[in-house]
């Protein structure tokens, strides 16, 4: 799934349709949200680096991390960072989003890659912002760039619900942009807000604790971390154009390199194990005899060796009834010769041959009741 | 001076191997107690290891907004740290912001973090050198007061903490209650904090009632702590601590002496 998200977001829009919009959802039970989000912002940028992606051009809106770190990030999954001004732009809503760092201190300086947002509450200037920065890039032309908000919360803390939804809106219906995705801890906010976003999305990815919690207050969930450290479930809704939902499960696991994932490990086994009664029978097959069950070939199964198809009806078949001279009183059929060893038979012994296998007669007949 | 390390050292990953005394610089570390059971003793232990020499060479810049320098002063001088020389050599750097009070709006607020980030970049300039900033708020709750309830104000100021933290490696250690919200109004603000924390120390009663041998228990959370298969973890340390005269000792439940 998280594969398939990634070629969504590589495909990017269909001319006429929104840009497909991804939402990333964690709470602090299961804080590894922002590995989700950097999974899926290197993939597409080494997509974007290498011309793979609709997009041309990333421009990435940051509220919790700094520009650095992300420069940090990609040079470790190896992409290359001195060719970032080519396909990356930066809206730095982090360093000072409210303007209170003042009087030109050196650092704060931007670069040609880099735009310091110092009023984030005015969404409409960071909406042509965000807009200027892409097109400074691929041109007024039908070129489309992306848009990745690495914390949807920062800029509701800033902001109320509908203008965020009115910024992400109009991101999505722009005709430039190719995509659009976004992380939000959705433990911080009311329902509605989440709601308001997952409506607006094509694909929404929840992170869930595999041990599920209890919803209590905030500390202790905190504490219940412990269990669902480093791995979880990775849930993904999408939604097609037609309107039709699709849901999936993955399974995460987040490493020092980064978030890996994987189909779920088939747990049902080990607790079908577990649940199996302590008793004296034997109630399970060990490996080797559910090799050999699988081998055992059942007499109405096609074998697909060009024989002829053998189906055993109740009546004597033919090939039956050939060699059934030689042994008038009791009858083997023996439907499937193997000379494979490995394989198995099923011998059907006919306790007489007198009595007419499924005969219409009454065999209670003679009970005298 | 007593540098041996205790239970709560070892769950905050000080040792002496590595000869890191103090938090790793910016990581943001949350002291979460209760009215039965105050945290301030892990703040002051925090402090003591900041600035503690040999092992720490470190600034320590604090907001005060609970108690009076005097206060600190008398504590941490029973552990064998003096605050007033400290002080004197440009070590612990004391805000007094008791009389805090931004009644219409956000100006003191930003005044105050003017005056940190002022502070922060004159110890790290060239001049001073001094890498090793940690920076410490008794306590979060009050600046809430002193903002008049406006949450908001004081997780903006955090944020701008935040981005010293990443700018020039500051550490912040931050106290406050978790008692003191109803779980409809505000977990908002706790929950903000704990989104924004590396570490989270919670200080609570013990459960099975009051004892004379044990004050009450600690719980500390170390959140993406690297594990030997390379897998990010999430750490909880959990024991009991009796908070003596001049120490506090630390053991797991049950090993009291």
């Amino acid at each position: 799934m998280a594969e398939t998200i990634c070629r969504a977001l590589r495909d990017g829009a269909l001319e006429g349709e929104h840009a497909p919009a991804l939402t990333i959802k964690d709470t602090l039970s299961i804080p590894f949200g922002f590995h989700a989000f950097t999974h899926f912002l290197c993939n597409l940028s080494s997509n974007i680096l290498s011309a793979k992606s609709q997009s041309q051009c990333l421009v990435l809106v940051t509220f919790s991390k700094s520009p650095s770190f992300y420069y940090d990030l990609l040079k470790s999954k190896g992409i290359d960072v001195q060719m970032t001004k080519n396909w990356l732009r930066i809206l730095d809503c982090y360093s000072d989003p409210l303007g209170w760092k003042d009087g030109g201190s050196v650092d704060l300086v931007p670069n040609e890659i880099e735009k310091i947002c110092k009023n984030v509450r005015d969404l409409d200037k960071l909406l042509s912002s965000i807009l200027e920065l892409g097109k400074g890039v691929v041109g007024q032309g039908k070129s489309r760039f992306s848009v990745a908000v690495d914390s949807v919360s920062g800029m509701l803390r800033h902001a109320s619900v509908s203008s965020v939804a009115n910024l992400i809106s109009n991101l999505r219906s722009h005709g430039q942009i190719s995509c659009v995705f976004w992380l939000i801890h959705s433990d911080l906010h009311e329902g509605r807000a989440t709601a308001v976003l997952e409506y607006m999305s094509s694909v929404v990815a929840s992170l869930e604790p595999i041990v599920a919690i209890g919803e209590k207050g905030s500390s202790e969930n905190i504490f219940s971390l412990e269990q669902n450290s480093g791995k979880g479930k990775f849930n993904v809704r999408i939604k097609r154009r037609n309107g039709r939902v699709k849901a999936m499960s993955e399974e995460f696991h987040v490493e020092r390199s980064g978030i890996k994932f994987m189909v779920i490990s088939s747990g049902n086994g080990v607790v079908n194990k577990t649940l199996v009664p302590k008793v004296q029978f034997n109630l399970q097959l060990s490996d080797k005899e559910l090799a050999d069950r699988e081998n055992v070939v059942l007499p109405f199964e096609h074998q697909g060796n060009g024989k002829d198809v053998e189906i055993y009806d109740g009546r004597r078949s033919l090939s039956v009834g050939q060699y059934d001279l030689g042994t008038p009183v009791m009858t083997t059929e023996k439907l499937h010769t193997k000379t494979d060893q490995g394989k198995g038979e099923i011998h059907y012994l006919r306790d007489s041959d007198d009595e007419h296998p499924d005969s219409d007669e009454d065999p209670d007949d003679d009970l005298d009741i | 001076m007593n540098h041996s390390s205790n239970l709560l050292d070892e769950a905050l990953g000080f040792n002496r191997e590595s000869s890191q005394a103090s938090i790793t610089p910016g990581r943001i570390v949350l002291i979460e107690d209760c009215v039965e059971t105050s945290g301030a003793f892990v703040l002051h232990h925090l402090l003591k290891r900041a600035l503690s020499p040999p092992l720490s060479s470190g600034v320590v810049l604090f907001v005060a907004l609970a108690n009076p320098f005097s206060h600190y002063d008398r504590i941490l001088r029973k552990q064998g740290c003096n605050l007033a020389t400290l002080r004197e050599n440009g070590r612990f750097l004391f805000f007094d912001m008791l009389k805090l009070d931004c009644p219409d709006g956000i100006e003191g607020v930003v005044e105050l973090f003017h005056k940190i980030q002022k502070t922060v970049k004159v110890c790290s300039s060239p001049e001073y050198n001094r890498s090793d900033i940690t920076i410490m708020i008794d306590d979060i709750s009050l600046m809430e007061v002193a903002t008049h309830g406006s949450s908001n104000y004081v997780l903006d100021l955090l944020h701008y903490c935040h981005t010293l933290t990443s700018e020039i490696g500051c550490s912040l250690v931050l106290l406050s209650h978790s008692d003191i919200y109803s779980s409809m109004t505000a977990p908002s603000l706790m929950l903000q904090i704990e989104h924004l924390t590396d570490v989270v120390i919670k200080t609570d009663p013990l459960a099975t009632g009051l004892a004379t041998d044990v004050h009450g228990q600690l719980t500390v959370l170390n959140k993406e702590i690297v594990d030997e298969h390379g897998t990010l973890k999430n750490r909880i340390h959990n024991f009991h601590f009796k908070v003596k005269e001049n120490s506090v000792e630390y053991f797991y439940p049950g090993s009291c002496n």
